[in-house]
């Protein structure tokens, strides 16, 4: 498969940047946080990216979703990225209707999925439990109790977790933490009993929580996917989240650069532009470099994902170990060429900086995906 | 069966029949190429009938015309001999700086007569070709190059002289930049002059260079008669006279997509980390070294990234999209990163790396192909120089 967008593809990413330029551009999210908005997000402007097909983006059609695969996914993701659109695009469109598309039974499906398409439901992924992602940490439980499950234990750095209606956790039904057997995923109401959410005011001021579960009940058809399907499902899951975010960042790398040469044009310093010395002029090519590489594995993550899904984790590793480093660089750079401006909050490079340090953080680093891919390569 | 099936199945019914068991090795290195020219010592009978055999065919070249000596292959044919010829490990039979140089630039400025006086030889491994761009005093700057061509009537008079000519104390011919209008601004007045370096007053002085080999010279013209036209009707310049700037800016933007393509060829071996792990050994799996396990997997990730950002290229290439200034962002990338490896390389090679002689290691193959690679960024443009074109070119920053 070639690796370029597809007609389709540009122009879903044509219509998307003119979208979200008009209604979602940063002042929307400096909103949202001088407002201190509690949902994290606009639910006018969500219903409306659902009109567009863009929730359900990852949805086949018979449940009212657009089927555009994981490329068109990452499209938007990118997009979003640019604009540093606050949406549960991540939570709901990716993570969520991953999950249930290929883990979830007949009845989860038609329930959930069509209220995705629509933007009706907002979805959470609970995975974490300590400061660094490691899913084999897992260690919540979900003790059989009658026919069904009780589950205790805590997670943390929940996208979505403070407003979602449902969540989606993994817990351990077998084995000790570290162990990569007996963990299953569970599909919750964010309404039940023992249920309780503390919202996490965050860096990028998006929406976030830590989930506290307390004897949670849950019967087998809450179950998303096999007991004890281990971590390979849950895997699966996270490398659609990772080349999500990945994609992400790449956006938003590259709307921090464009606007970092847009000053090295137009700001004068010794009686010239400062983008004349050299000293910049060297810096900012290698960033672009760096950009395009970022650009090629991002990708070639989401094309892998579409191909052989099951086959992914390697290269959708290499695009958040990837993309993570390169738009840490790009939002540095950005912030040192504009020099003192760029450390004001009037500024919106800051946003940029902030949104990109989570995004590199959430489902593991880049040292974490970088140890992960040398184990795979055996060495 | 379809036309290229039927390719596919004669192509390699034909390589079976041809290519010499001795021959598919898959031998590679610099060691093992065959570069032809009258002064060419062939390493084995079985090169010689190989490289013959594909010259009649026409497949040392495959994608030039017929007329000229090549195969007149389309660009499916050429993946598909290539793949054939993999597949068996077949050698390349011929590599030259005529094939990967002089015949582009003659396909795209030469005339007709010219095309058909110097690529049949090239394509038959029969005249082996240098090329003369750098100067003492014209590096990086190489439009300053100031090597005199004189207009004598019926003859070019050229004096100066040229450095880092590649193999020129081996070659045959030289194709040249010289300064054949010295009041024009230094872009205008250069001409690209073709040479025969057998030619009175003529000279060549080896390079030693820090890996102990010596593949490029210095090569010295006094007073040397080139005449105007090689046969008749055979123009000695390519392309007009005071336009060989235009023909060199070509050459390098073709002689940088070869450099960064060779980055692809690089990652057919072993990969660093396979390497490191055969070397230092594992321990509960993971290398024995962690720090230096981390530094593997960071440069993993970024030449798997830099593989990917060429066949993104390619095919963006191929859909009509791209930016032609790529090719210096590919450059720089793949010789910084190659350095990269071959540093780690050495990390995990430990003491014994550092052998120079003897049969352990080769007399020091690794380390000395690990100090070749410090030319790459320097040959072919500098990494400084890449940097300047991506920053003019590209990002269209001021005053670059």
């Amino acid at each position: 498969m070639a690796l370029v967008l597809t007609e389709e593809q540009q122009m879903l990413r044509d219509s998307a940047r003119g979208f979200l330029d008009e209604k979602a551009p940063v002042a929307a999210l400096r909103k949202l946080r001088d407002t201190n908005d509690e949902t994290g997000f606009s639910r006018s402007l969500w219903k409306e990216m659902a009109e567009m097909g863009w929730a359900g983006i990852l949805v086949g059609e018979d449940h009212g979703g657009a089927d555009f695969g994981f490329v068109g996914a990452g499209v938007l993701a990118e997009e979003m990225g640019r604009t540093l659109t606050a949406s549960p695009f991540l939570s709901t469109s990716i993570l969520a209707a991953t999950a249930l598309q290929k883990l979830g039974g007949d009845a989860q499906r038609q329930e959930h999925l069509p209220k995705i398409s629509a933007g009706d439901a907002v979805f959470a992924l609970a995975v974490d439990e300590t400061r660094k992602h490691g899913p084999q940490k897992t260690a919540m439980k979900a003790e059989k109790h009658g026919n069904g499950f009780k589950l205790s234990g805590d997670k943390t750095f929940v996208a979505d977790g403070q407003v979602a209606d449902n969540i989606i956790v993994a817990a351990r039904t077998a084995g000790a933490p570290g162990d990569a057997e007996g963990i299953t995923l569970f599909l919750i109401d964010a309404a039940a009993k023992g249920v309780s959410r503390e919202r996490t005011v965050m860096v990028d001021s998006r929406g976030a929580a830590r989930l506290k579960f307390d004897g949670v009940e849950a019967t087998g058809d809450d179950v998303l996917g096999e007991v004890d399907g281990g971590l390979a499902a849950l895997e699966g899951v996270l490398n659609a989240g990772r080349a999500g975010l990945a994609a992400e960042m790449s956006g938003a790398a590259q709307a921090a650069f464009a606007m970092t040469m847009d000053y090295l044009k137009e700001r004068k310093q010794f009686g010239t532009e400062i983008g004349s010395f050299q000293a910049l002029q060297h810096r900012a090519a290698h960033l672009y470099s760096e950009i395009e590489l970022m650009k090629s594995v991002t990708l070639k993550a989401l094309q892998d994902l579409d191909e052989h899904y099951g086959m992914a984790g390697i290269v959708c590793s290499l695009a958040k170990a990837k993309a993570g480093e390169v738009a840490k660089l790009a939002a540095q750079e950005a912030i040192q060429m504009h020099g003192g401006i760029g450390m004001t909050d009037e500024f919106d490079i800051g946003f940029y900086m902030k949104r990109i340090r989570v995004a590199q953080e959430m489902f593991g680093d880049a040292a974490f995906h970088a140890d992960r891919l040398a184990a795979m390569r055996g060495y | 069966m379809s036309d290229i099936e039927t390719f596919r199945k004669d192509t390699r019914a034909w390589l079976e029949e041809n290519c010499p068991a001795e021959m598919r090795d898959g031998a590679g290195g610099e060691d093992n190429i065959c570069w032809g020219g009258r002064n060419w010592k062939f390493q084995s009978e079985a090169q010689k009938i190989w490289l013959n055999r594909m010259a009649e065919k026409g497949w040392t070249v495959p994608a030039w015309p017929k007329e000229y000596g090549g195969g007149g292959l389309t660009k499916e044919e050429i993946k598909i001999l290539k793949s054939e010829m993999r597949d068996m490990k077949a050698r390349s039979p011929l590599e030259s700086f005529g094939i990967w140089m002089l015949g582009p630039a003659l396909l795209k400025y030469g005339t007709h007569e010219q095309k058909l006086h110097f690529l049949p030889a090239i394509t038959r491994g029969e005249i082996r070709w240098c090329q003369g761009y750098s100067e003492p005093n014209a590096g990086s700057d190489l439009a300053s190059l100031q090597c005199k061509c004189e207009d004598k009537g019926n003859h070019w008079l050229v004096n100066g002289q040229k450095v880092w000519t590649s193999y020129a104390d081996e070659s045959d011919w030289i194709f040249c930049l010289v300064r054949t209008d010295p009041k024009a601004t230094k872009h205008n007045g250069i001409s690209f002059l073709l040479i025969d370096m057998a030619a009175k007053g003529v000279s060549t002085k080896p390079i030693k260079l820090i890996s102990g080999k010596s593949p490029f010279c210095e090569t010295f013209f006094d007073d040397v008669k080139v005449p105007k036209e090689h046969a008749p009707g055979i123009g000695a310049i390519v392309g007009d006279l005071n336009r060989g700037w235009d023909v060199a800016k070509y050459l390098l933007t073709h002689e940088r997509e070869m450099i960064s393509a060779g980055g692809g060829g690089l990652f057919g071996g072993r990969g660093i980390g396979e390497i490191a792990a055969s070397e230092i050994g594992l321990e509960d799996g993971r290398l024995a070294d962690p720090m230096l396990r981390g530094k593997i997997a960071q440069a993993e990730i970024d030449g798997w990234a830099f593989l990917l950002t060429l066949e993104r290229m390619k095919d963006e290439a191929k859909a009509g999209q791209g930016v032609g200034a790529n090719s210096s962002m590919l450059k720089y990338y793949g010789t910084e990163f190659n350095k990269r490896r071959f540093e780690l390389l050495m990390d995990s090679g430990g003491s014994e790396a550092l052998e120079w002689e003897g049969e352990r290691t080769q007399d020091g193959k690794l380390a000395r192909s690990w100090l070749r690679t410090k030319a790459n960024s320097i040959e072919g443009g500098t990494s400084e120089v890449q940097l300047n074109i991506i920053a003019k070119h590209i990002l269209r920053l001021p005053g670059a």
